[in-house]
């Protein structure tokens, strides 16, 4: 499975400079494994000591939010987009 | 809290605009937004507000509520997306774009009520001074009043890019607001998301306050400072836990 990974700016330095790369696994935490290799430090930039994901990030497949679908269980269809948002700042 | 700043900023373009027929415009994470909607709505101005989608869901119905428009914007871009959105739409005359950012009826509302309110209200007895750093109207307004009756300013800010302290900047990474000026503050300090969380649950449980995760994260540099000085140390708490509860901190 390929798919799209969208980030934000404040995760650009983790991935090379990048705000939008591809990835492949069926499922999020295989899809994060795969970044990670390539770009070693990124699943922790995410996810939290016990392996979840931080509480204040928001992982997208599509349009669902994945804390509502199994979090990193979460299955990846094959083209699909996965967006990682963070909180809000500045009043 | 940010009702202040909404109601100065609004009174403050009344007095030197002619608002007939235009719309109020601002970017906002919510908080300040839900301000404007609601002093919008009090004073007969429709208003307008873009703010990123994904995210502040209940904010958003709030501000909705009180009849603003809202603009949704990139999630992946976030405050800064809004205000970049936010400035381009307030090249159309239709609209007076209120940049809460760069407005300096923004800090002057802290400057000249809440400034002096915490003086009176602590009898003078006020050392320092702990307020999170979003817009910086309350660090940079607090400080204009208390500052030269002696008082220390202490400025929290997240101490990562990637936060979940909604409402604070991250000044290194983001765009920096207009009316920030960082020598208005003796002191700067980090906050962890974790840390700001942890008090934010800590304070509901122990004192019955319910919080957001910037209040914990303001309370958390308060409780540093406490520890470290002797003093009547004060914390700003700009927002309550309810705005946040469609969100994974109090589940």
């Amino acid at each position: 499975m390929t798919v799209t990974v969208r980030l934000p700016g404040t995760l650009r330095d983790s991935v090379g400079g990048v705000t939008k790369i591809e990835a492949t696994g069926a499922t999020l935490d295989e899809v994060f494994a795969d970044i990670d290799r390539r770009h070693p430090g990124f699943r922790s930039r995410i996810l939290d000591d016990q392996g979840g994901i931080r509480s204040y990030v928001n992982v997208y497949v599509g349009d669902a939010d994945a804390r509502g679908s199994g979090g990193l269980t979460t299955a990846v269809p094959d083209g699909s987009e996965v967006m990682v948002i963070p909180a809000m700042a500045g009043g | 809290m940010k009702d202040r700043a909404a109601l100065w900023m609004v009174i403050d373009a009344e007095d030197r605009l002619d608002l007939a027929g235009k719309t109020l415009l601002d970017a906002t994470s919510g908080n300040t937004g839900v301000a404007l909607a609601l002093v919008g709505a009090v004073r007969g101005h429709p208003v307008e507000l873009c703010m990123p989608d994904k995210i502040s869901v209940e904010r958003r119905r709030i501000a909705a509520a009180f009849g603003a428009r809202i603009t949704l914007t990139d999630p992946l871009a976030g405050s800064d997306g809004a205000i970049l959105a936010a400035r381009e739409k307030a090249g159309d005359a239709a609209y007076v774009y209120l940049d809460q950012y760069s407005n300096p009826a923004n800090p002057l509302a802290h400057a000249l009520t809440t400034g002096p309110e915490l003086w009176e209200q602590t009898g003078g007895r006020i050392t320092h001074l702990v307020a999170g750093v979003g817009t910086s109207g309350t660090v940079v307004g607090v400080s204009r009043a208390l500052r030269p009756r002696g008082v220390r300013i202490i400025a929290a800010q997240p101490d990562d890019a990637l936060h979940g302290i909604e409402g604070w900047k991250h000044m290194a990474t983001a765009i920096r607001p207009a009316i920030w000026d960082e020598s208005l503050a003796d002191e700067h300090r980090a906050v962890s998301t974790d840390d700001a969380m942890a008090m934010a649950r800590r304070l509901a449980r122990e004192e019955g306050i319910f919080s957001g995760p910037s209040g914990g994260g303001a309370l958390s540099a308060a409780v540093a400072v406490a520890r470290e000085h002797q003093g009547v140390v004060v914390a700003l708490l700009a927002d309550g836990g309810e705005r946040y509860l469609a969100t994974p901190m109090w589940e």
